[in-house]
């Protein structure tokens, strides 16, 4: 547990007069605010500190105790027992330590509820799983929360839970749940939106002279007929087949099929011939 | 016919959040929010309970006055937007990395 330097915080001298303070705690309160801030931690964190650095020299009292004990907290723990009351688990250990763990709320103990903090979560799934509407249990600061993810959601969409965040401050709502979705893709289908795009081996001989190539979908089979003389690089669109729109059930986007052409190897002396007087028909 | 069931009447509000009526006129008069007016009651939609929370917190905790919510609400707008855009312009060049 380390010295936390308030004024250095604040961006204050030791020597800043209470109006001083008040005006440091604003600017910074304005600038790392969570509501002007969404989802980001680093502000999230730099709020945290700005408010616990305003609660302490803020009050002339705990101001005198950082001040005399600050560097010295360690020996200051009995100082103010009588001071303890409940923990709001929105302040440094150093701050609980020499404070007893205690916010007065940044508006010098008016009784004013403060809305809790809120927390920040990111659930990785697989683009399989995302396929269909999901059910997952998250453990957030040891309490478990069910959660429903809709089919379709997006990698780097948000969801917010609301009310499941940090408990409030003097009787304050409580913060909520932002969880973001990390979509890893393990399969071999790419994915824009709501549509895929996969890529599939196409023979020779089904090219030249058409045929049937069979496609896995993410949930099923699709046979397609091949076109004679599909080229290599051709694309063909399965309306429908592609990922399901979110919170739009039954709809889906669609699958883009291009074809890879694989032209046979370790060809035979035989089949050397038959493609020279192929060659030769056409010259 | 309106569905009374999503709209929350403007005094209930005021006692929750402890707030003067005063306040939420003025948001409806800069059109951060829209207050109707059904048999001589006010109400807002539930919609924008959130947002009324968020500009409570800004003008109480940050001094912040109506024009300056008007300003950063338009601005978070923008911000959410240009996430959005970041989002899927990131999830397209994931076509072409992977």
């Amino acid at each position: 547990m380390a010295y936390i330097n308030y004024y250095e915080i604040l961006g204050i001298e030791k020597s800043a007069t209470e109006s001083e303070i008040k005006k440091a705690y604003r600017k910074m309160a304005r600038k790392y605010h969570p509501d002007l801030n969404p989802s980001d931690k680093e502000a999230e964190t730099k709020f945290k500190q700005t408010n616990e650095a305003n609660e302490v020299l803020s009050h002339p009292e705990s101001r005198k105790k950082y001040d005399t004990h600050g560097k010295d907290w360690k020996h200051a723990g009995d100082f103010n027992k009588a001071r303890q009351q409940q923990y709001s688990g929105n302040y440094s250990d150093f701050f609980e330590s020499m404070f007893g763990g205690r916010g007065q709320g940044s508006r010098g103990g008016s009784g004013v509820g403060f809305r809790g903090q809120d927390y920040n979560a990111e659930l990785q799934l697989d683009l399989k799983e995302v396929y269909t509407t999901t059910k997952r249990t998250l453990t957030i600061n040891g309490k478990n929360i069910r959660l429903t993810i809709p089919a379709g959601v997006k990698n780097g969409q948000q969801i917010k839970i609301k009310g499941q965040g940090g408990e409030g401050i003097n009787g304050g709502p409580k913060g909520d749940l932002y969880i973001k979705f990390s979509i890893e893709n393990s399969t071999e289908f790419k994915r824009n939106r709501d549509d895929l795009y996969k890529t599939v081996d196409l023979d020779l001989y089904s090219a030249m002279l058409g045929g049937e190539v069979t496609v896995e979908t993410l949930d099923s089979k699709v046979k397609l007929k091949v076109k004679p003389e599909t080229q290599n690089g051709a694309k063909v669109k399965l309306k429908g087949k592609g990922f399901p729109v979110y919170k739009k059930e039954g709809e889906y986007g669609d699958l883009y099929i291009t074809y890879n052409l694989k032209l046979p190897t370790q060809l035979t002396t035989e089949e050397k011939e038959l493609f020279n007087e192929l060659q030769n028909l056409r010259l | 016919m309106m569905n009374l069931e999503s709209l929350i009447p403007l005094q209930q509000l005021c006692v929750h959040y402890d707030i003067e009526m005063s306040f939420l006129i003025n948001l409806n008069d800069f059109d951060l929010i829209e207050i109707r007016t059904i048999e001589h009651s006010q109400y807002v939609h539930k919609d924008y309970v959130v947002h009324i929370e968020k500009m409570i917190r800004m003008h109480h905790e940050l001094d912040i006055n109506m024009e300056g919510i008007d300003t950063v609400f338009n601005l978070l707008k923008k911000i959410e937007t240009l996430q959005e855009e970041l989002i899927t312009t990131k999830n397209k060049l994931r076509l072409y990395e992977e």
